[in-house]
């Protein structure tokens, strides 16, 4: 996997309002799989936010593991905008990661 | 039989080779795993003082220990020095995985015992990493396990090549993930990963509310090789810590509760050094300082290791004692720690200084030591641990101790028997000279109201008051000396400028006569001496001139009986020549009368 791949529909992401989420995982396991499959549908298809996802592999990059206090994984950290917010787990529950993000579900088009 | 080190391959090859029925086989099967294990199990030292003892080598290499207790017993610290100990003198870097602290409070923590944990990092010899769980936090969706620990575990670990480790404490991944399923799940794969990197680790656990349980969370079903308990509980307003070797697997441990310190080195423990009495006796005796009181004692004084006891009420001269014996021995150069638990040092010299004993220049020279605490603010095991400590630091010829300071703290009389066999059995592995002065209350039958003690005491002096005709005055004897002929008289003992004096009690028609009553018996007693010394020189001038008289006498009658001697002879001489010429003149006539022929 990529050490950091984003996702950004539109604009770049440097603009202020634009959520940078974090997602890290362990290499190639069933449940990173599913956990990068599960957040980026629900990224794409049920919020209206501009973001950036990044998903970092911590088998490659292990001193991050420490700086962003990650135990449990997969974890998704959203750090901009304020406050941090952290969700742990394979994303399965798209519920839990609106609420956990503070975020309402996109309106039906 | 069958060899050594055989695995159950080839121990099965072996027993089918060797044939036989069933119940042959069995057998052999047994007894070839009976004789294979003679391989000790390779242990980490902790570096903690007595803990290494205990455990007989420190704990299980590549195995987890856990050490549980309340809170605030210690455990953090143990782990600390387990790794601190383990960098800088074994040569084995350590990371501590921190779930409740964070790495700065843990450093300013140990920083006032001298541990530069930054220091350690910088050298990488220490990792510290803080693992932050917070519940409100966090939040799931869906499934999830513990791989992000592992993997800071496994960075840690290679970073620096680590092989001591540190979980501080584990409980709190149970209290800060939503589900305990997790967590518990993968412990169990925890602690068979770090079993495979060849890491000892130590695992902290905390004490919860039950009794039957060691851990909050049951970490002790996981972690089964060792397990260490510390205890913390106050007795009597006094704190007390203790340490227990509850379990361990393939070691022989001390098993029972061994009380601990933590003061500004750390961690020590003090376990009773020797189980059994098997200390040598040495044959050499040292002086009590006192020439008089030595010749009571065989002529040489106290034996070098040996314990002695001054026992008498208040006032006796027993500190006295103690300080003459002290300073007798900082006169031959040897070092003396002196435990003061009523008076402090200066009190001491001052007053020592008074009866001609200078204790200033031995302590200037380094020789005594006075360590003085009010024995009441330590519980009774503490007490005897700092003073082991203090011996240990010092390392002393001779220890002097109030042994009252036990009797006062202590409740039980056995309680006090136990610490003051382990003092004394501590002192006499060491060599080391004891001395103890006991206050003992009055009223007579002073060698029974510490019946408890006595086996422990290889010299025992009873100071005595004796009082008699409205005065008191001291009297020493030696109750009991074990290995020597003792002298059995009371000698009054007396305190001066000048120091100490033990004079000859003096046993008049009453009993004992010290003091004025001796003084007033004395004095005629003197006289009449006198009047017989006198009457002694009278008779013999007598005798002289009565020799002399006697003498005068017989010169007179010798001289008498020359004189008739003389005239006698005198007149023999005489009639022998008138004799001759009668018999001249008878042949001169017969020859005239020609009675011959011509």
């Amino acid at each position: 996997m990529n050490t950091a791949s984003a996702d950004t529909p539109g604009a770049a992401a440097a603009e202020a309002d634009c959520w940078i989420l974090r997602l890290y995982v362990a290499g190639q396991s069933p449940r990173s799989l599913r956990a990068v499959a599960n957040l980026r549908r629900l990224c794409a298809e049920d919020i209206d936010v501009r973001y950036r996802l990044e998903v970092i592999d911590l088998y490659q990059q292990p001193e991050l593991a420490q700086c962003e206090q990650v135990v449990a994984l997969p974890a998704l950290i959203k750090r901009l905008p304020e406050p941090l917010r952290s969700i742990v787990g394979d994303m399965s529950n798209a519920e839990r990661v609106l609420v956990g993000l503070d975020l309402l579900r996109r309106a039906s088009a | 039989m069958l060899g050594y080190h055989l695995s159950p391959t080839a121990r099965g090859k072996a027993v089918r080779a060797q044939g036989g029925n069933l119940t042959e086989k069995l057998h052999l099967w047994a007894t070839s795993s009976i004789k294979a294990r003679a391989i000790d199990l390779i242990k980490s030292p902790t570096g903690i003082q007595g803990l290494d003892e205990l455990t007989g080598g420190g704990l299980p290499t590549g195995r987890p220990t856990l050490v549980c207790g309340g809170a605030g017993c210690g455990k953090t610290l143990l782990s600390l020095e387990f790794l601190v100990h383990g960098a800088l003198r074994y040569g084995e870097p350590g990371v501590f995985m921190a779930f409740e602290e964070t790495a700065a409070d843990l450093v300013q923590n140990v920083a006032s015992l001298g541990f530069d944990l930054d220091d350690l990092v910088a050298r990488r010899l220490l990792v510290i990493d803080h693992v932050r769980v917070e519940r409100s936090e966090v939040k799931a969706s869906g499934d999830y396990d513990l791989e992000g620990l592992f993997i800071r575990l496994d960075h840690a670990i290679r970073s620096i090549g680590v092989k001591r480790v540190v979980l501080d404490t584990l409980e709190t991944l149970f209290a800060g993930l939503p589900n305990p399923a997790i967590p518990r799940a993968e412990l169990r794969r925890l602690f068979g990963w770090l079993k495979a990197r060849g890491v000892t680790d130590l695992i902290i656990g905390e004490r919860g509310d039950d009794p039957g349980a060691l851990t909050r969370q049951g970490l002790e079903e996981y972690v089964s090789d060792c397990v260490i308990v510390l205890d913390h509980r106050v007795v009597d307003m006094a704190s007390s810590r203790r340490l227990r070797v509850v379990k361990y697997r393939g070691s022989t441990h001390g098993s029972n509760e061994y009380p601990f310190l933590i003061d500004e080195c750390g961690i020590s423990v003090l376990p009773i050094a020797s189980v059994g009495l098997q200390h040598p006796a040495s044959g050499e005796r040292v002086s009590s300082g006192l020439d008089s009181l030595d010749a009571m004692l065989g002529g040489l004084g106290y034996f070098r290791g040996s314990s002695v006891l001054a026992a008498g009420t208040a006032g006796t001269g027993k500190t006295s004692l103690a300080a003459t014996f002290a300073a007798a021995a900082c006169q031959r150069g040897e070092r003396v720690l002196v435990f003061a638990f009523e008076e402090s040092p200066s009190q001491i010299v001052r007053n020592m200084r008074s009866i001609g004993i200078d204790l200033a220049p031995a302590i200037a020279q380094g020789l005594l030591r006075i360590h003085a605490a009010r024995p009441t603010l330590l519980g009774l095991e503490m007490h005897l641990s700092v003073m082991l400590k203090e011996v240990a630091g010092f390392d002393p010829q001779v220890v002097v101790d109030p042994l009252s300071s036990f009797m006062k703290v202590g409740n039980e009389n056995d309680v006090v028997q136990r610490m003051l066999l382990r003092l004394v059995d501590a002192l006499k592995v060491k060599g080391i000279t004891s001395f103890f002065t006991n206050l003992t209350q009055g009223g007579g039958a002073q060698e029974h109201t510490d019946v408890a003690i006595s086996s422990l005491i290889d010299t025992w002096l009873l100071v005595r008051d004796m009082e008699l005709g409205g005065e008191r005055n001291r009297g020493l004897y030696v109750l009991k000396s074990r290995g020597m002929a003792h002298s059995n008289q009371i000698r009054e003992f007396s305190l001066s400028a000048q120091g100490i004096e033990l004079r000859d009690a003096y046993v008049g028609p009453a009993g004992v006569l010290t003091g004025s009553a001796r003084l007033s018996q004395e004095a005629p007693e003197r006289s009449g001496q006198l009047r017989r010394d006198q009457e002694i020189l009278r008779k013999q001038a007598e005798l002289a001139s009565k020799r002399e008289g006697i003498e005068a006498q017989v010169v007179a009658i010798r001289a008498e009986f020359a004189a008739l001697e003389a005239a006698a002879l005198a007149v023999i001489g005489q009639a022998e020549v008138s004799e001759a010429r009668l018999s001249l003149d008878r042949d001169e006539m017969a020859h005239s009368r020609r009675a011959e022929p011509a």
